[in-house]
């Protein structure tokens, strides 16, 4: 693709004490593009997608937000760029209801007032609440009461609410039946045709074959090759996870790096 | 269900809601089919089923409490006892609704105590040692309870220290602050007449006030019930049926006015009552009607969660802590005025126990997210029941220690007790 991606990460660092959880990585979504990080555990997938979303800032790199240069150091960061997650935790508030969880931090206000009913209409009119069929009682039961699948409803709700240039899902099948993840991947589908910006971390290589475009692959901290998901066999990407080919192409960058050094 | 015709239903509810059979219409219709005054009664029993006792607890203690004195005693229910009472529930009441605060955030300040010592010497040596003007030394006071509580917020959210041992520290450092500023003398009497006597020494003698505050408070709350469930039906969601909203409110005006009934038998409507239901009150709505009360409650139930949604969450524990150091000076100064004086004792463990013993026992959840300002009131009202029954009946306060502890320990094993049932029907 030709376009600026909306965003791109270049030379990516970041540390833990001695430990170097990434190292080097560089990744670019583009609007309407469906990318799908993979890796094996310890691979730092969850620690990318915690720099992107602000939670744990990079140590070094840079993140380009269309073109340009940007500092994401906090959640609001990344929140007021167009950037929203679901995370693997799913990070909901159990003490809050439905409707108290989607609009968390974007509050409906009249007069510095609570608007709860024009907050609780807005949840039931959330095409997800219908669209997803994860059967929610009411809107007013605490989130504490819901199942995997229901919470995953609402956490993603919750994301489309701002309405992201950019939307991060961290494993958001794991915890769905086979039913609810067909209707995930529709939906993925359909954020792809609104021009969102998807990046769609998972384990399930069938997921990633099936909604996505580009394939990043992630081995040990680094980038371990970049895949077409049309022209190349699952084959491939599990041995590219694995380390059993390493991929050529990243392995001369490294060498060129370190010349450089 | 396709696409077409979801998004068919969802045009359909943004244009005005034409009633259309769907499954979502079905479904909506069944989960508000069960209304009226038997939805409610379900309603209720899941909610006791599961755990969900929320103010229940409380009520129960004080019908037990006041019926056992009144039969040892037939003095107690009397309304010079129960005027007495409602004036000496507020000033740990005031410290009590500042616990609450910090245990919604699922924390713990043990420093209310001194803090409310200090401030009340803080006031009584500016106004009387140093003839400040009145209004000027209470400003200062609060003040210095508000500093002292974000200090402590300070060193909590930014630095990390665990709040119990910040306000472990607090607890001793003040304590022992107070006592300097107190200086050689130890004992400061306010002045007769003042402002800060005035507190708990001024009734409304008129009749009309306390029956006029009843009416007041029902009809206020009839109407915004009324006006919510209203809004609610135009915008098609689940409304309070009429039904229960006139039972509410006549709960509500039976109360009311028995209680606007008893305090005219003695002196009329104490000024600090109605202070201290104004506050209570006011941080309800700041609690509940706020993004302000939102984000506490979401702290408690969820630090992760609450943070990642953008918000900034030292701040709201900061301002949290300073909250329960202004009420905490608040409620020094009403202690000081019941006993017209600031002495050495001020400000003791006890104080603190009491405030967290009665923001428990009025339903607060000890691990966060649970709670209403309410609930201070309500437990205060136990605690000081057990201690105005035991002063008539001639009882050690040794003894009343030791009931205070076990309705404490009480009201803590209840609520762990109901957040495990709660956890078993996945509702925590």
């Amino acid at each position: 693709m030709s376009t600026t991606p909306v965003l791109a990460l270049r030379g990516i660092c970041k540390r833990f004490g001695a430990v170097r959880a990434l190292t080097d990585v560089e990744l670019e979504i583009h609007a309407g593009e469906v990318v799908a990080l993979v890796g094996d555990n310890g691979a730092g997938k969850s620690t990318l997608v915690k720099v992107i979303t602000g939670v744990g800032p990079a140590d070094e790199g840079v993140i380009e937000w269309n073109g340009r240069p940007v500092r994401i150091h906090r959640p609001h960061d990344a929140q007021t760029l167009g950037i929203a997650g679901v995370y693997q935790d799913l990070a909901l508030c159990e003490s809050l209801d439905v409707v108290g969880n989607v609009f968390l931090g974007h509050e409906i206000c009249t007069a510095g007032v609570l608007d709860e009913v024009a907050m609780e209409r807005r949840t039931r009119e959330l095409e997800l609440m219908d669209t997803l069929s994860i059967r929610i009682p009411s809107v007013r039961v605490p989130v504490a009461s819901l199942s995997a699948g229901q919470r995953q409803t609402v956490a993603i709700s919750r994301a489309l609410l701002s309405d992201p240039k950019i939307l991060i899902l961290d494993e958001p099948t794991a915890a769905l039946g086979v039913e609810q993840t067909a209707h995930f991947l529709d939906l993925i589908e359909r954020l792809r045709e609104r021009g969102i910006g998807v990046l769609l971390i998972s384990h399930n290589l069938g997921d990633v074959k099936a909604v996505a475009d580009q394939v990043a692959v992630l081995r040990l901290g680094r980038n371990n090759g970049f895949f077409d998901v049309l022209t190349t066999s699952q084959e491939q990407i599990v041995s590219s996870i694995t380390g059993a080919t390493d991929n050529a192409i990243t392995h001369r960058k490294a060498w060129a790096w370190e010349a450089m050094l | 269900m396709n696409k077409s015709e979801a998004s068919d239903l969802n045009t359909t509810r943004a244009g005005g809601g034409t009633a259309r059979a769907g499954p979502a219409a079905d479904r909506r219709q069944s989960a508000e089919g069960e209304q009226g005054f038997r939805g409610y009664v379900s309603e209720i029993t899941r909610k006791l089923r599961s755990g969900e006792l929320g103010a229940l607890p409380g009520v129960f203690s004080v019908v037990v409490i006041w019926t056992v004195f009144q039969i040892l005693d037939h003095q107690f229910l009397s309304p010079r006892n129960l005027s007495n009472l409602s004036v000496d529930i507020v000033g740990t009441g005031l410290i009590a609704v500042g616990i609450v605060f910090v245990l919604l955030l699922g924390e713990i300040d043990l420093s209310v105590g001194s803090v409310s010592g200090l401030s009340a010497a803080v006031f009584a040596v500016f106004n009387v040692n140093n003839g400040v003007p009145e209004w000027l030394a209470v400003i200062a006071a609060v003040l210095v309870g508000a500093a002292i509580g974000a200090v402590q917020g300070f060193f909590f959210a930014t630095i990390g220290v665990p709040a119990f041992v910040v306000t472990l520290a607090g607890l001793l450092a003040w304590n022992g602050l107070m006592l300097h500023v107190l200086g050689a003398s130890g004992t400061i009497n306010l002045r007769p007449q003042g402002l800060v006597y005035g507190l708990t020494n001024h009734y409304f003698h008129n009749t009309a006030a306390a029956y006029g505050l009843a009416a007041l408070g029902t009809v206020a709350f009839f109407v915004t019930s009324y006006h919510d469930a209203r809004r609610r039906r135009a915008a098609e969601v689940l409304a309070r049926p009429l039904t229960e909203i006139a039972m509410r409110t006549g709960a509500v005006a039976v109360i009311a006015f028995a209680v606007a009934y008893v305090l005219n038998q003695f002196e009329g409507l104490p000024l600090a009552l109605l202070i201290f239901l104004a506050v209570v009150v006011g941080l309800d709505f700041v609690l509940r009607r706020t993004k302000y009360g939102r984000k506490i409650f979401s702290i408690g139930g969820g630090v992760e969660a609450t943070r990642r949604a953008g918000i900034n969450v030292a701040w709201v524990r900061v301002s949290v802590f300073a909250v329960s150091g202004t009420l905490a000076a608040l409620g020094g100064l009403f202690l000081a005025s019941r006993v017209a004086s600031v002495g050495q004792t001020a400000g003791s463990s006890i104080l603190m126990i009491n405030s967290i013993a009665a923001a428990v026992i009025g339903g607060v959840s000890l691990f966060g997210g649970r709670g209403r300002p309410w609930s201070a009131l309500l437990g205060m009202l136990v605690i000081q029941s057990i201690a105005s029954g035991m002063l008539l009946l001639g009882i050690q306060t040794t003894v009343q220690y030791m009931i205070t502890g076990g309705v404490l320990l009480a009201a803590v094993v209840l609520d762990s007790l109901s957040r495990h049932s709660q956890k078993s029907h996945g509702r925590a």
